[in-house]
């Protein structure tokens, strides 16, 4: 996934496109991450001040949510359904599976940047348990071999 | 002239292939000469059998089941374009491998509407769901739509409040609370603004109602929270969409922005003195931001922190506004509330659980998918005939009703019946309707340990039987499951539990003792501990 180098500009121009709304905090948020790949530092100051809000109000909300990074993942991102509908379809072993296959445990990334391991805790898809994400893309009826296919992948 | 073909977009068909699907269809066609029109739906809810395409037929749409890229070459050689029916113009080629192997192609489901799984639903929230054009206004209004919001207009505010109340709707997102005595609430306080909130942050591991309609028909959720605005004089509405719903969300903004410009959604909604927009917000990965008042937190910009109660959100909701704010379930059904009746749609259901349900069955299970039907189904009807037991093909041991917050029925409970007062009265909760299957694999103490895991995740922090708890809670079981002083640990873990069901802010640690203390009481024999004591003190 593409995510540009911090500028501060270019963060000025995301706060302004979202500031308008109500309850803006999030929007802007989602937004940062979806242009730096994680809310950099230096932004935390200038949405503060963007909403009149202090930078502790701004930290507190970064740091509560769990899609907000504090540094960019790998290139891929792969996510395992750890909730129970997964886990009753056999989602422990794939889960076990992969965090041996890529050497790294859940939430971690790989040494060499190329894939972010992640729990998640349900994407809707129970019925076709058990589930994953790569970058966006949802996968269900996931087994060893579609699991190993999807490490393949996430490992380019 | 141009055959309509029809292809689940639902993102849980798209997990099983059927954008593979789609693409081969058009490529085999072409090559073939042959004009089609693919369709994309949203999903019929039977899972199992998805990537499931249909094809339009004189007779009826027939369905193919579960489809592979792979297979299209030889559907087509079974006469998909006419669903089966050798065509009048028979080529050579087909007529040929037809006679070869003497029947219908072994992925023909017949007609869709007369697969027993769904013929034996009452499909009221979810009838258009996965028959209808999920981006086309005007596929919507073909099928009904947008005849509960006339009806609406003509009966005015109080009369359809009335409606709503009489129908017996209670909150679908698992609490019951009768939705148009919410909706009264707020219509008789005095505010310069008020608003609509639809929680579609459906954190519930095993259920997927609400990302199925808002993807298989979201206009039947924009008609259900426009009522809601004018019955409530509410002018704005929200959609809090958690983000692991990428389709939703995209499904979500189509429809509004096709809504607005169809007239129904802006200024003078559908000509009417009324006004009345949506803007969809998307979550960022937080549980708890399911309970409501945490929602309105987080849709006002700040930490997903619970609100003690009172005041009600119906007085002071977002922005400190009169707020209604309902499941997407609960708004989905308010048009064919509207449009049927009151009398209609009470007269399904049994006790004080009215109308439909929409059931999802998930997990290990065989028939896994959404089965929409009144109140009053048996459990074990659900996972046996319906469910069709495990995928695995073991004997099912345990099901958790309810998500993660719902507790774990054992076989000796299958007679419950699904309703709310029942399931309570058996120490659960139905929840927003999501039931996971497990086979005679689980360790029933090991899916304890995980409510309280879970809960210690996704605590928001603010009361300390949540937030301590379920991190003692962990320890505990631990203990219990190591063996240290299992008789001490148990009283320890039963006393916490007490703890935080009474103690707790909301469900997320009030009810996060209904999973453990339910594991602990119907499978003792995974703690470690001989049956006999514990089910004297059940």
């Amino acid at each position: 996934m593409n995510h540009e180098p911090w500028n501060a500009e270019t963060a000025n121009a995301v706060i302004a496109q979202e500031q308008h709304r109500e309850g803006s905090l999030l929007p802007i948020l989602h937004a940062m991450n979806a242009v730096f790949g994680c809310i950099p530092e230096p932004a935390v100051p200038m949405i503060a001040d963007a909403l009149n809000l202090s930078r502790a109000e701004v930290h507190g909300v970064v740091t509560f949510y769990h899609d907000f990074r504090r540094e960019p993942a790998g290139r891929h991102v792969l996510k395992l359904c750890r909730a129970e509908a997964c886990q009753a379809a056999g989602g422990d072993a794939l889960a076990a599976r992969a965090s041996a296959k890529l050497g790294i445990a859940l939430g971690e990334t790989s040494p060499n940047d190329r894939v972010t391991l992640e729990p998640i805790y349900c994407l809707g898809l129970c019925a076709v348990a058990p589930t994953a994400m790569l970058d966006g893309r949802v996968v269900g009826r996931l087994d060893a071999q579609r699991l190993d296919a999807l490490l393949t992948e996430a490992q380019r | 002239m141009s055959v309509r073909l029809f292809v689940p977009g639902d993102a849980g068909a798209l997990a099983v292939g059927a954008d593979d699907v789609a693409a081969a269809l058009g490529k085999v066609a072409a090559r073939r000469g042959e004009t089609i029109e693919i369709v994309r739906t949203g999903s019929r809810g039977l899972y199992w059998l998805e990537p499931l395409i249909e094809v339009m037929t004189p007779a009826g749409r027939v369905g193919y089941g579960p489809v592979t890229p792979g297979d299209i070459e030889s559907l087509f050689d079974s006469d998909l374009l006419t669903g089966g029916a050798p065509a009048s113009r028979i080529s050579l080629a087909s007529g040929f491998k037809r006679l070869l192997s003497g029947g219908p192609h072994p992925l023909r489901l017949g007609l869709v509407d007369e697969i027993p799984w769904l013929k034996r639903q009452t499909r009221l929230t979810f009838a258009r769901c996965g028959v209808i054009d999920p981006r086309s206004l005007a596929d919507y209004r073909a099928h009904g739509g947008y005849k509960g919001l006339e009806r609406a207009l003509s009966l005015g505010s109080a009369a359809l409040i009335e409606t709503v109340i009489e129908s017996g709707l209670r909150g679908r997102g698992g609490a019951g609370f009768p939705t148009g005595i919410k909706w009264r609430t707020v219509a008789q306080t005095t505010a310069p603004q008020k608003y609509i909130v639809c929680n579609a942050d459906e954190g519930d591991s095993g259920t997927f109602a609400d990302r199925m309609i808002m993807e298989g028909d979201p206009f039947v959720l924009i008609e259900g929270m426009t009522i809601a605005g004018i019955a409530v004089g509410a002018t704005k509405g929200y959609i809090y969409i958690r983000s692991e719903y990428p389709h939703a969300v995209a499904a979500m903004e189509a429809a509004l922005v096709a809504a607005r410009r169809g007239g129904v959604l802006g200024a003078r909604v559908a000509g009417s003195p009324h006004d009345f927009d949506i803007e969809v917000r998307v979550g960022a990965g937080a549980y708890v931001c399911g309970e409501e008042t945490s929602l309105l937190e987080s849709l006002e910009g700040r930490r997903g922190i619970v609100r003690a109660k009172p005041p009600l959100p119906a007085h002071h909701g977002l922005f400190g506004r009169p707020t209604v704010i309902n499941n997407v379930l609960s708004l989905a059904s308010v048009p064919v509330i509207l449009e049927r009746g009151a009398a209609f749609y009470r007269d399904f259901g049994t006790g004080r659980s009215r109308g439909t349900m929409p059931i999802q069955l998930a997990g290990n299970v065989k028939h896994g998918g959404l089965f929409e039907t009144a109140f009053g189904v048996t459990l074990g009807e659900l996972v046996d005939d319906i469910g069709g037991g495990t995928a695995s093909g073991r004997p099912v041991r345990a099901v958790q009703v309810g998500g993660p917050l719902g507790a774990y029925f054992p076989r000796a409970l299958f007679d419950t019946p699904f309703d709310y007062e029942a399931f309570a009265a058996r120490d659960g909760l139905i929840g927003h309707g999501g039931i996971v299957v497990f086979d005679d694999s689980v360790d029933m103490a090991k899916q304890a340990r995980f409510a309280m895991e879970f809960c210690a995740i996704e605590s928001c922090g603010k009361c300390t039987p949540c937030r301590i708890g379920s991190t003692r809670g962990v320890e505990v079981i631990d203990r219990v499951i190591g063996g240290v002083d299992r008789a001490a640990n148990l009283t320890v873990l039963a006393d916490l539990c007490h703890t935080m069901k009474f103690g707790s802010l909301c469900a997320l640690g009030g009810f996060t003792p209904y999973p453990v203390m339910s594991a602990l009481t119907h499978f003792p024999e995974d703690f470690g501990v001989t049956p006999p004591r514990l089910q004297a003190a059940e």
